[in-house]
């Protein structure tokens, strides 16, 4: 499926943008065939929704500039401002890492390209996405106009978290936001994300996340979602994992608008590990299609998907969870559960697990369930004095805290229940 | 809190089109305990989850009111906040919620905003009625229901009731499934509750529970209706005579329904 494709900018404007802001000769010209190869590729391809009348590409990639904190991010990030990165409009407001001294890298993908270019070579859409997988991450590349490159060396266990926001501010707008995390051999880090926008006018956010975890080394990745109604949304976010390596995702797809995403990791060291846990609650008309993949190549690997999504008002959500444990992948394990909680009549929902296995001697399984709101149990809440909506909360909370509950860190646990309560009532 | 007073006159109720209950009478006011009785599937059950407006029960016709107000217009969370508590007999599990959780929102919706429970004193009367229903403290922190025994559920109930405080409550087969001890654990824990504001309705299939909660006032139902009141001499006479005597003296043939209700 090739559909028309108009962008407002060419190959010049792509290299006089990159070139304004300090990019290296390589990465201009691999924004210019990305953006040659666009309009050859199809959108990602996604099941049980349409998503070909979408407008991922509508917006301009040439933000407003805008500087300082907002009393929103004020409040989201709180007294503590180390081991912060925030960006507005894709452009750096505030940077902080303490770590720096340890050699932790902890900067925008620009600032990285000028001091290191080696590094960001090295993983920039090569072992995780591929710029050609489909057309969104093409643009990606094309287009990126926001981005973060992490970077933890060997050995060195950082013990707080790295954290991150960027926000969206101008409607029509588009961000194009690229995020490298490297953890290098025998290290350890906790990265958490958080991608705000505003409002109800239009506005695209194209998100491709490339996660590296070396040999031995353990990444938490932690993702809070609040995108407005008027995004939308494409984000891929990429795990290659090494060698008796961990990664874990913790996922809060906390948006209003339209939205695909895709989480998949690449578990190609032996003995190597990922666990990825997602809730999302889907309200007003919004259509979402979650995709989380796991794709086993190392021997001994172990993966583990577990997602809850409850549906309000007429939102449709569509998890497709699959598990492929590839040739040679032997005594693996991969293991998934998707539930689907509907609260509506007009919500649809809908849970696909697949298991797709090229190997004899694995371990699978998976669970998937798709159900309404149980009336007695509201019933039930109601006869001591809870309202409907009051009951339909506890109902609520109560189906997503297996998954929130058991959400690696602490602080996107805290923030999730927030929002979940704020996308509930 | 003044004493309240629930009116059920000539209620007619239907689940999928089959009448169950077919008029019942009945009053229940602050201070006073009654007991309904009766045969299996003779709608006593219905009568309760009726009355507090269980979804899958249609009233046909009759009226209900609590201190004047017309119960049957209210939501179920209303007829809760107006004063009705049902233990009933089989209550839900709701995963991810805990017992405290959900108590103290249950007893922060019956108070306006701004006035909310404090957790240290909520967590003062929690204590205090757990102990004084013999359920360890962890209970307080699993979630509700879920994977709760039978006997744990019933006092589960019980305890959902004395903290809640309702002005009348009904036991639905609360003494069903349980051994003796938890028996009295469970009528411990509504004696605690008598006084001139709290007004009762016990539904159950056994004598026994009576024993333990002394009632004022026992009726009998049979065929959707009740037949016989009394005085608590008409429990004993039930327990050593059964309901065939009943039949007898009313001239009743049969009576049974098939619903088990």
């Amino acid at each position: 499926m090739t559909v028309e494709l108009n962008l407002a900018v060419n190959r010049e404007a792509v290299a006089e943008r990159a070139t304004r802001l300090g990019e290296p000769a390589w990465m201009i010209s691999k924004r210019q065939d990305a953006l040659d190869l666009a309009p050859t590729l199809a959108l990602p391809k996604v099941e049980k929704i349409k998503i070909g009348g979408w407008n991922f590409t509508e917006g301009t990639a040439d933000l407003e500039t805008v500087t300082g904190l907002t009393p929103d991010i004020e409040t989201l990030i709180g007294e503590n401002r180390d081991h912060m990165l925030i960006t507005r409009n894709g452009q750096l407001v505030h940077a902080q890492n303490s770590e720096a001294t340890n050699g932790v890298i902890f900067t925008t993908l620009v600032d990285a390209m000028k001091h290191h270019p080696e590094l960001v070579e090295k993983y920039f859409m090569t072992e995780g996405v591929n710029v050609n997988e489909d057309r969104l991450a093409a643009l990606n590349a094309a287009l990126m106009n926001g981005g973060t490159f992490l970077y933890v060396p060997k050995g060195v266990k950082l013990t707080v978290p790295m954290q991150a926001i960027y926000t969206l501010e101008q409607a029509g707008g588009a961000l194009y936001h690229h995020a490298i995390i490297v953890a290098d051999q025998d290290s350890e880090l906790t990265y958490i994300e958080n991608f705000v926008s505003y409002g109800e006018e239009a506005h695209n956010v194209n998100v491709v996340t490339e996660v590296f975890v070396e040999a031995n080394a353990k990444v938490l990745f932690g993702g809070v979602d609040t995108l407005a109604k008027g995004a939308v949304t494409y984000m891929n976010r990429r795990g290659v994992v090494k060698q008796g390596a961990k990664l874990e995702w913790a996922l809060g797809h906390m948006n209003d608008g339209h939205t695909i995403t895709e989480t998949k990791t690449h578990l190609v060291g032996n003995d190597s590990f990922s666990d990825t846990k997602a809730v999302t609650v889907g309200r007003g008309d919004q259509k979402q299609n979650f995709n989380v993949r796991t794709d086993h190549f190392g021997k001994g690997s172990e993966g583990f998907i577990l997602i809850h999504g409850v549906q309000k008002d007429s939102a449709t959500s569509i998890f497709n969870g699959t598990s492929m444990i590839h040739h040679g992948a032997s005594k693996s394990n991969g293991v998934q559960t998707e539930r689907v909680l509907m609260l509506s009549e007009k919500a649809r929902g809908d849970a696909n697990p697949i298991l797709l296995i090229d190997e004899d001697d694995v371990m699978a399984g998976h669970a998937a369930s798709v159900g309404r709101v149980d009336e007695l149990q509201l019933y039930y809440l109601m006869s001591r004095g809870l309202s409907r909506k009051e009951a339909e909360r506890l109902v609520v909370h109560g189906f997503l805290q297996p998954v929130v509950s058991e959400l690696a860190i602490d602080s996107v646990k805290e923030r999730l229940v927030q929002v979940i309560e704020g996308k509930v009532n | 809190m003044k004493a309240s007073h629930l009116k059920i006159e000539d209620l007619h109720v239907a689940i999928d089109g089959k009448e169950i209950l077919k008029g019942v009478n009945l009053e229940i006011k602050g201070g006073e305990i009654h007991a309904v009785m009766g045969p299996n599937g003779t709608g006593k059950s219905t009568l309760a989850s009726a009355l507090m407006g269980h979804p899958t029960y249609e009233v046909t016709s009759g009226s209900v009111t609590l201190d004047g107000e017309d119960v049957l217009e209210m939501e179920v969370n209303e007829r809760a906040q107006a004063g009705m508590f049902l233990a009933m007999q089989y209550p839900s599990e709701i995963s991810g919620v805990t017992n405290s959780d959900f108590l103290r929102s249950a007893i922060n919706s019956r108070r306006e905003e701004g006035d909310e429970i404090s957790l240290m004193k909520f967590i003062r009367q929690l204590d205090a009625q757990m102990g004084l229903l013999e359920m360890p403290g962890e209970m307080a922190h699993r979630y509700l229901n879920e994977g709760f025994s039978g006997g744990e559920k019933k006092r589960n109930e019980i305890l959902q009731m004395t903290m809640l405080k309702p002005a009348i409550a009904i036991l639905d087969e609360i003494d069903s499934g349980l051994d003796i001890d938890a028996l009295k654990v469970v009528a411990k824990g509504v004696n605690e509750m008598r006084s001139p504001e709290f007004g009762c309705l016990i539904i159950t299939h056994y004598q026994r529970l009576l024993n333990y909660i002394e009632p004022d006032f026992i009726h009998i139902m049979m065929g959707g209706k009740i037949v016989m009141s009394g005085g608590k001499e008409l429990a004993h006479r039930l327990e050593a005579e059964g309901y065939d005597w009943v039949k007898k003296e009313l001239g009743i043939e049969e009576v049974e329904i098939e619903t088990k209700a």
